[in-house]
């Protein structure tokens, strides 16, 4: 049978939209203890995780009223029954002391320290209030959202009802964009979360940049460590030696920004020494031989002088990688906006993916396989007539297939096509997550409305005219989650505990919210338990069985050639775009071209930065618990490179960048782990919102740093690793 | 009766720490303290490189010294199983098995008394695995009776590699390290 592909299905999805309200009232799904200290003994809750976005299912503990512990739910294909540090540290996110407990409105000017704490209507009659003036005097276009994580559906939907189209979140431009988008050039479809990487059963893993075990994204790691154990051709391309290089059989510690010459270098080898999966190629490929042509220069001997890697060993690589094939392996990455240019490298891992012939194969990347769910079925929102502020008409970024969060705010800043004079900004901390802070800062000036919903003081909500606190997850219902994969499956989001103070969940804020603008119709339940409800029960599933287990598991169905899956590629050609025509019609490369990037001035480090296995981005670092394993990143430089500068392990030095930006006090880990022109930190920290006690001023903030990024052209990616830094100690 | 050990394969550990956190939130460690934690062992220079990730805590040793040195018999060892536990109300805090340690593997507890690994001896008599080896996502961590050749941790130590801390102090540990 063909997979339907991800992208295909949500299409359909979307048109397949009732407009019906056939409404079935359910009593209240969960009880939520009204008076915990009487509680006795222990209670368990399946509720899906919101420490990252992976979406493992967990169980949680709940002993004499209070949270004990969370587990990962043995139903669930993610976590498999074991979660993460930070789903386990999830207990620290509902005892965290500095959470948002009660809606705030500034009384001084934005960025100033100085609230008062109002009620739930007071706040929200603020916000309706003028975001009615914005709408009368610039159309409901001009008040724009940034989100992030599943959380806001409810609150997109209300904006939406009341004819708003802004909304970017940094998961796109600032993380897996440029991937997808390479993807979906290349094959026809862009990955999604989780990727459908068969890392279980490849004989050969390449991961490039990607650091699974520092990135903790459950189910990967999980089956990182069985190919470990499983004693697999591991080959790691990193300028550190990050934990799974010190699992590989190769690391190739690379000059940052030269990734992509090394990727044509082996395709160079594959191709010219006919190790390639000719029935494939023949059968799917479309313009081979162009592309062929194209990178017949791109030798092991040219890219040497680029990446600094030797040309034996990018030879030896090659071989192994294709000799593996087509249970072999290059990983797509996830957070891959490093240089600006990473749609087309990305194009190129896609490309030598597809030399192996490892599409839809056992040990390659699988046919992800869904579940149908109905859909509540909900007022239509009405039409607009203007274009997307971050990308209007697709003339900006002509691939981006999701708006672009800094296409949205060089909107704010410059009023063009038209004024932004609101920003929703639903649990993304975006003076961290966007590039260059002073930025945002500017098109923060342009609001006559910031309001932000988070459960911890961010940096941005140090912004913001209105604080609206939510619930955590484990206080919450949400939307379900329908998940792609192996096999479909859906999880259900319910509450655990009841909410320490004032706090309040998402979905009740958008029906308060309906309520103030004078559109409560959109809204037509009770609550959210309700609304799970009816879908789930719509869908001739059991909501009992659901609330109980928290997963239900979709059909099984093939998703490889050896299970008998079949597939096809949703290109413009039908097939395996190795040239692409519609890069040339829209003025780009049809076959990624390798540019170097610009050389080193002297005294300066190439930033490059990662992930923490216990932190998300800066949203945990108030968390207690991770705060405690991890208050602050470092910065860490090659022991050689240090002992030269006269800088001692330990010792607190600042990074100033090419733009003279100069970053908090950061502490060294002077080490042999990484390359001696390049430093690395974990990205997230150095936050600036006194009221989050944990985080105020620990550690530096890459995006601080990240004055001088490039926007890829294909689709709005912003890179993360363009900046220069020199090294000062203090005196 | 058992002598439990664990076994922990150092190869699939990518050093998370959801071991420790899993052991906070199990046994209400008090905040900022922890009964395990993660050692990285960095050898040779840039780029000839090699690491070893561990998750070490109390040994469990056979000859504990921290027992031997315990003035009133806080510090002993449990019939079944061979734990090596404190009684937190026989202990007076006199931090004498602290310096006899040559792990670090206790410190006091706000309370006053000595804290450290239990092996989780509450889950383990209920036929659970420790709380650390229950939650790690790479499944690295193995617990066990060594004086069953039928366990997976005797199995383990017969077919793979292994090395234990400190061999040289004499104390006999029972957390074992596959390389």
């Amino acid at each position: 049978m063909e997979q339907l592909s991800r992208r295909r299905f949500l299409k359909i999805s979307a048109a397949t939209f009732t407009a019906a309200a056939a409404v079935t009232r359910l009593p209240d799904a969960v009880r939520v203890a009204g008076a915990a200290e009487a509680e006795k003994g222990v209670r368990t809750v399946p509720t899906f995780c919101e420490m990252c976005f992976w979406r493992c299912s967990g169980i949680a503990h709940v002993r004499d009223g209070k949270l004990w512990k969370f587990e990962g739910n043995p139903n669930d294909p993610q976590s498999r029954g074991r979660l993460c540090p930070r789903g386990t540290g999830a207990v620290g996110a509902y005892y965290d002391p500095d959470r948002l407990q009660k809606p705030l409105i500034r009384t001084s000017a934005r960025g100033k320290d100085a609230w008062k704490a109002v009620t739930w209507d007071e706040a929200l009659a603020y916000v309706a209030e003028r975001m009615q003036k914005i709408k009368a005097e610039h159309g409901a276009e001009s008040i724009a959202m940034f989100n992030h994580g599943i959380g806001v559906r409810m609150l997109q939907h209300v904006l939406k009802s009341y004819g708003c189209t802004n909304f970017a979140g940094p998961s796109f431009a600032q993380c897996r964009g440029p991937r997808d988008i390479g993807f979906l050039l290349t094959m026809g479809t862009g990955l999604g979360s989780p990727e459908p990487t068969d890392i279980a059963n490849t004989d050969c893993l390449v991961l490039i940049g990607s650091h699974l075990g520092e990135n903790m994204h459950n189910t990967q790691v999980q089956e990182f460590a069985q190919a470990v154990a499983r004693r697999i051709s591991i080959i790691v391309v990193d300028p550190r030696y990050s934990v799974a290089a010190s699992k590989a059989k190769h690391w190739l510690p690379i000059r940052p920004g030269t990734d992509l010459a090394l990727i044509l270098a082996w395709m160079n080898v594959i191709v010219a020494e006919g190790l390639y999966d000719r029935a494939f190629v023949e059968r799917h490929g479309h313009g081979f031989d162009r592309f062929a042509a194209e990178i017949a220069a791109s030798t092991p001997e040219w890219a040497a002088g680029e990446t600094g890697i030797d040309a034996g060993l990018i030879r030896t690589t090659a071989r192994e990688i294709a000799r593996h094939r087509p249970a072999s392996l290059v990983h797509p990455g996830r957070r891959v906006n490093w240089n600006g240019d990473d749609a087309q490298r990305s194009r190129a891992v896609a490309l030598l993916n597809a030399l192996l012939g490892n599409w839809g194969r056992k040990g390659g990347i699988y046919l992800q396989a869904g579940m149908r769910v109905a859909s509540y079925p909900l007022p239509k929102y009405p039409a607009s007539t203007r274009p997307l502020a971050d990308n209007p008409n697709q003339e900006r970024y002509p691939f981006a297939d999701e708006p672009v969060t800094t296409g949205l705010r060089d909107a704010t800043i410059s009023g063009k096509p038209y004024p932004i004079k609101a920003w929703w900004v639903y649990s993304t901390n975006l003076m961290q997550a966007l590039p260059n802070p002073a930025e945002t800062l500017k098109a923060i000036d342009q609001l006559d409305l910031l309001v932000v919903c988070d459960t911890v003081p961010s940096d941005i909500a140090g912004y913001a005219d209105v604080v609206l606190p939510e619930v955590t997850f484990l206080e919450r219902h949400d939307e379900l989650l329908v998940g792609w994969g192996r096999q479909g499956w859906t999880s259900l989001r319910q509450p655990v505990m009841p909410a320490p103070a004032d706090q309040k969940p998402g979905w009740w804020i958008a029906k308060e919210l309906a309520g103030k603008l004078g559109i409560a119709q959109c809204m037509p339940f009770k609550d959210m338990a309700e609304y799970l409800a009816t879908r789930v029960e719509k869908s001739g599933l059991s909501w009992e069985t659901l609330k109980n287990d928290g997963v239900i598991m979709g059909p099984k169905m093939p998703i490889t050639v050896e299970e008998g899956a079949e597939f096809a590629f949703d290109t413009p050609s039908g097939k395996v775009e190795f040239w692409s025509d519609q890069l040339v019609k829209a003025g780009f490369d049809p076959v990624p071209k390798y540019k170097a990037p610009a050389p080193l001035p002297e005294g300066f480090f190439r930033l490059v930065t990662g992930r923490s296995p216990v932190h998300t981005f800066s949203r945990t670092q108030s968390n207690p618990l991770l705060a405690g394993l991890m208050s602050d990143n470092e910065v860490w430089i090659n022991a050689a490179t240090a002992a030269k500068l006269g800088i001692a392990n330990g010792q607190f030095v600042t990074l100033r960048n090419q733009d003279g930006v100069a970053s908090n006090r950061v502490r060294v880990k002077a080490t042999q782990r990484i390359r001696p022109d390049t430093v690395y930190m974990v990205y997230g920290f150095g936050q600036t919102n006194p009221r989050n006690r944990r985080t105020f001023g620990k550690g530096a903030s890459a995006a601080q740093l990240n004055t001088r990024y490039a926007t890829d052209p294909l689709m709005g990616g912003t890179s993360l690793h363009g900046n220069y830094v020199a090294i000062e100690q203090e005196a | 009766m058992a002598r439990y050990g664990m076994v922990i394969d150092t190869r699939k550990c990518v050093g998370c720490m959801d071991c420790v956190v899993a052991c906070q939130t199990e046994n209400s460690v008090p905040q900022g303290y922890c009964r395990d934690w993660i050692t990285t062992e960095v050898r040779g220079e840039f780029p000839s490189l090699t690491m070893e990730i561990r998750s070490e805590r109390c040994n469990h040793c056979d000859n504990p010294p921290c027992v031997s040195c315990c003035p009133t018999g806080a510090s002993h060892v449990e019939p079944d199983g061979r734990f090596v536990h404190v009684t937190a109300s026989r202990c007076i805090g006199c931090k004498a098995c602290i310096a006899s340690c040559p792990y670090g593997a206790r410190f006091v507890h706000p309370d006053g008394y000595v804290d450290k690994c239990t092996f989780c001896a509450h889950r383990v008599r209920q036929g659970q695995d420790p709380a650390c080896v229950s939650v790690c996502p790479t499944r690295c961590m193995y617990f066990g009776d060594l004086d069953d050749p039928q366990s997976k941790v005797s199995e383990l130590l017969r077919t793979r590699r292994w090395h234990v801390l400190l061999p040289d102090a004499g104390t006999k540990p029972r957390v074992y390290y596959l390389s």
